[in-house]
């Protein structure tokens, strides 16, 4: 059957976070803190969380899901001297709130005296709550939003004949807030959307099928790419990956696409944290100070960025965060840390509860044809699959997909292979960083050229 | 059992026969083929240990409704976690909105139970063992691990339980409930040598309470494990890159079917077309010696199901019999749309997901050979006896899975061990390399958690020795 869109607006999503409810959330972890205390907790936090929304998914034109999405929940973390207790809930009556600090307690008992536990210090709690812009709802009714997914998937599957099959098109629109205490009296709310239009089609010829898949994603809907833009890209994405055979084992330089390379700076934010720092579990312990990739290469946090993605005023612990470089001139300047791991090893937290809050490498003036250009012979990667990365021993070793290139020009796709090395040496081994950035993840990145893997293939 | 849910899960809110008609009929109208509503109760508490001290531990408790109304190749769906009868008509509308026609139907509906036996116990594993006791015993694996070695430098162990209490209420008038205990136990170690830093793992749970660690000090034996991995891990080489021939050992590296085979023998994928196995049924996929099963219905097993998260009794689906592909697995929505039964692997992560079909024991059934007769008879290769995860591209067939901990077997004998490497193939064709099938079926410890479309469930995978004559090893040695 066909759907005829304009009708269905049954449910429209309309902006729900406003200042009442962020008023009744207020009172909710102040009701939890008030609960701790008198239930003898020498300190408290609390976090709440609520966000609702909807995606609709298009499959070869017609309508395959609608899901609507309403979740909240409240955590609690209470202290008892260095003896500490969490729980959580999704029910937010005042018996369940009870409940739930009771049960946070009832942990504290038993759990070990940790005196590097306890709540962020006092002087580092943001004293402001910097507006950076992050909410945006979408007035979108459920009929637009399939329309949109609709044109999405059609300009897709219309682009190529070799075009047989899709997995849909998904559009989804969520906003929500959180607001966190603690006894240090800090109390923040943060509002925030996110909005998400994605497409992954399937192409076939006599070799076989490919599939692949293009999204675009924002703070705030009129950043996002078109629907058009987006089916064009996936399809495209798509037909290149056809007809692909694997390379026969050897070293080579490698591209890192833009849209998978942040996964190697992901690596690098996955060893400078904390909890890997501590527990001596990470091959960047101690390497403060030193040199880990070539003099020109700049990294750096700035968690301020208006509309971003990893944009945020303050950390899972209140404290403020503040832009800093993480690698200036190839030597790492610091780590990721929260206030346990900095107390742990001595130092002051960054602001990092919760992670890195937009991690940015300085992009080069290459784009990537010009990337290739100066790799000549190697390896243009586009996925990566699995999970051999060890964070401990740096080693790497990881499937592939993407493009054999010679003399800066792509020759053929290749799949069905690995890359390995340590990434130690990716780091270091980073020549050139492109021009063309993803803004799409929490960490920036364009694409980067590395100069020797081992690539693994028949 | 039923009864016992509905109490629990019900009669707090108000909700019987009558309400569930009317909730039913809110969202089922005139026009859907099938809709239903999953009710559920959950409490989750974990423990954590390193440095020596259980220093950190939690508990949640989640509850919601997940309302889903279907209608060809549509489905519907909204939730709340507000179990109050008019949250839950607002859940139905929406979820009902997709027709975005059609009547409100009166229903009254002679509710029909599903009995089944149960697979595992209906007692709360949170309440197996007291909290001093649970520390007690994350205590005494940190002191085996320690006691192994001097190398052991550090010792990280999480203890964590959930307990589930589940009701599906279909609009073709079945009730099924469940009641859902699992545990799990992990040992992580990292061992020091002239600088040189390795880490093992072990870990092992069920459908079962606390106790099951108890037995014969099992949580000692995984801190063993993890020890012995780490310890061999430190005198690894550089691996080797290139195809290869592989043995597989028994038991978790049977990670090779879920990624392999498993995945894209799944209802939803073949149903659209977009699998490497689509259109594939009665082709030969594998060699004569593999047959492979997925068998929810092992007691007290990780992925095990009394009922699937649609009220369908688990069973046992042979996927591959003697190399030849017999089955898909299907939940309702798929089985419906392809014509033939649910093999009841309809599954979901919560009221807050849509169900779709998964995986729930996958494993090899056992062949012939003594897995020593499996090394001895090749001249060089590599065998992998422990993974990390891995994935798989359902729509080219290339799959994943990182092996942990592997030695190279030269001229019929294992020599030394090699570091952890990627393994890349290709699903329809990987089965066909299988040379030698070991006579050691043996199924993993209870570890596994699969994801996708962002969803995770428990599952579990095992498999005998395997040679496969041909897998790219992604190591950095060319």
């Amino acid at each position: 059957m066909t759907l005829s869109p304009s009708e269905n607006n049954s449910v429209i999503t309309e902006t729900y976070i406003n200042d009442a409810l962020q008023a009744d959330l207020c009172a909710l972890v102040e009701s939890a803190l008030t609960e701790a205390k008198a239930r003898g907790a020498s300190s408290a936090e609390a976090a709440v969380n609520t966000s609702r929304g909807f995606s609709v998914t298009v499959r070869l034109g017609d309508v395959e899901t609608v899901e609507h999405n309403r979740d909240k929940s409240l955590g609690v973390t209470v202290y008892f001297g260095d003896h500490s207790g969490s729980a959580s809930t999704s029910d937010f009556s005042p018996g369940a709130v009870r409940d739930t600090v009771h049960a946070a307690c009832s942990i504290a008992r038993y759990t070990a005296e940790d005196p590097f536990g306890g709540l962020a210090d006092k002087e580092q709690m943001a004293t402001r709550i910097l507006d950076l812009d992050l909410h945006h709802p979408w007035d979108l009714t459920v009929s637009k939003a399939i329309k949109m997914a609709q044109v999405c998937e059609q300009v897709a599957r219309d682009s190529d004949k070799r075009i047989i099959n899709s997995e849909g098109a998904t559009l989804s629109s969520h906003e929500g807030i959180e607001v966190y205490a603690n006894s240090h009296g800090f109390l923040g709310g943060q509002r925030s959307s996110r909005h998400s239009l994605g497409c992954s089609v399937v192409g076939q010829d006599d070799s076989g099928m490919q599939r692949d898949q293009w999204y675009t994603v924002a703070r705030r809907a009129q950043d996002l790419d078109s629907a058009e833009a987006v089916g064009a890209r996936a399809a495209q994405r798509t037909l290149r990956r056809l007809n692909a055979r694997q390379l026969s084992t050897r070293k080579a330089p490698v591209i890192f696409e833009a849209p998978i390379a942040s996964s190697v700076l992901g690596h690098l934010s996955a060893a400078i944290r904390g909890s890997n720092l501590y527990r001596k579990a990470s091959f960047l312990v101690d390497h403060q100070g030193k040199q880990l990739f070539a003099p020109h290469i700049q990294i750096h946090e700035d968690p301020h960025i208006h509309r971003g993605l990893g944009s945020s005023a303050y950390d899972n612990e209140g404290v403020a965060t503040h832009q800093r470089n993480l690698v200036t001139d190839g030597i790492l300047q610091g780590y990721l840390l929260d206030s346990y791991s900095a107390r742990k090893l001595g130092l002051q937290t960054t602001g990092n509860a919760g992670g890195v809050h937009n991690m940015i490498i300085d992009p080069g003036e290459d784009d990537l044809s010009g990337l290739l250009g100066t790799m000549g012979e190697g390896l243009l990667i586009t996925e990566l699959i699995g999970f051999g990365v060890n964070i401990l021993t740096g080693d790497y070793s990881r499937g592939a997909a993407g493009f054999w290139v010679k003399n800066g020009e792509i020759q053929f796709p290749v799949d069905e292979i690995t890359v390995a090395g340590r990434l130690q040496d990716l780091f270091s081994g980073v020549v050139k960083v492109g021009q063309d950035v993803d803004f799409r993840k929490n960490i920036r990145t364009g694409s980067l050229l590395i100069d020797n893997l081992t690539i693994a293939g028949s | 059992m039923l009864e016992q849910v509905k109490q629990a899960l019900l009669d707090p809110v108000g909700i019987g026969d009558l309400e569930l008609d009317r909730l039913i009929g809110q969202l089922c109208g005139s026009r859907m083929d099938y809709a239903d509503l999953y009710f559920q109760y959950s409490r989750h508490e974990a423990w954590s240990l390193e440095e020596g001290q259980v220093k950190s531990g939690s508990h949640s408790i989640d509850q919601g409704v997940g309302a889903r109304a279907v209608m060809g190749e549509k489905s519907g769906f909204a939730y709340s976690d507000e179990l109050q009868i008019p949250a839950l008509l607002d859940a139905a509308r929406a979820a009902r909105a997709i027709a975005q026609s059609g009547d409100d139907k009166q229903v009254a509906m002679a509710w029909q139970g599903v009995k089944v036996p149960a697979l595992y116990t209906s007692l709360d594993p949170l309440a197996s063992l007291k909290d001093e006791d649970k520390i007690a015993l994350l205590e005494r694996v940190e002191a085996e691990a320690h006691a192994q070695d001097n190398r052991v430098k550090e010792v990280m162990a999480n203890m964590a339980a959930s307990f589930e209490k589940i009701l599906v209420v279909r609009s073709d008038g079945v009730l099924a409930a469940d009641i859902r205990p699992l545990v799990r136990l992990n040992v992580t170690v990292i061992v020091e040598q002239n600088g040189r830093r390795e880490q093992g793992h072990a870990g092992g749970g069920g459908r079962t309470g606390y106790d099951y660690f108890l037995d014969s000090d099992r949580a000692l034996g995984y801190a063993r494990e993890a020890v012995r991995q780490a310890l061999v891990n430190l005198e690894a080489d550089e691996p080797p890159a290139g195809p290869m021939t592989v043995v597989l050992g028994p038991g978790w590296p049977g990670i090779l079917l879920h990624e392999a085979i498993g995945h894209g023998l799944e209802g939803d994928f073949n149903r659209k077309g977009t699998s490497a196995f689509s259109g594939r049924l009665g082709e030969k996929v594998a060699s004569d010696q593999c047959t492979v099963v997925d068998d929810g219905t092992l007691k007290d097993r990780r992925g095990s199901l009394t009922i699937d998260d649609e009220g369908t009794p688990a069973q046992r689906t042979v996927l591959i019999e003697n190399g030849i592909l017999s089955a898909y697995m299907q939940d309702n929505m798929n089985a419906r749309l392809m014509k033939v039964p649910s093999t009841g692997n309809g599954r979901r992560e919560s009221y807050a997901h849509l169900p779709m079909p998964r995986m729930t024991n996958t494993f090899m059934v056992a062949g012939q050979y003594d897995p020593q007769e499996i090394i001895a008879s090749v001249d060089k290769g590599l065998y992998a006896v422990n993974f990390g995860g891995g994935q798989v591209d359902i729509t080219s067939g290339k799959f994943v899975f990182s092996a942990s901990e592997a030695y190279l077997i030269e001229h019929g004998k294992v020599t030394r061990p090699v570091k952890g490497a990627t393994l890349i193939g290709n699903g329809p064709d990987v089965l066909n390399r299988v040379a030698m099938v070991g006579h050691d079926l043996e199924l993993d410890s209870g570890v596994g958690t699969c994801g996708k479309e962002g969803q995770s469930v428990p599952v579990g995978v095992g498999q005998p020795t395997l040679r496969i004559d041909g897998l790219t090893v992604g190591g950095t040695q060319v």
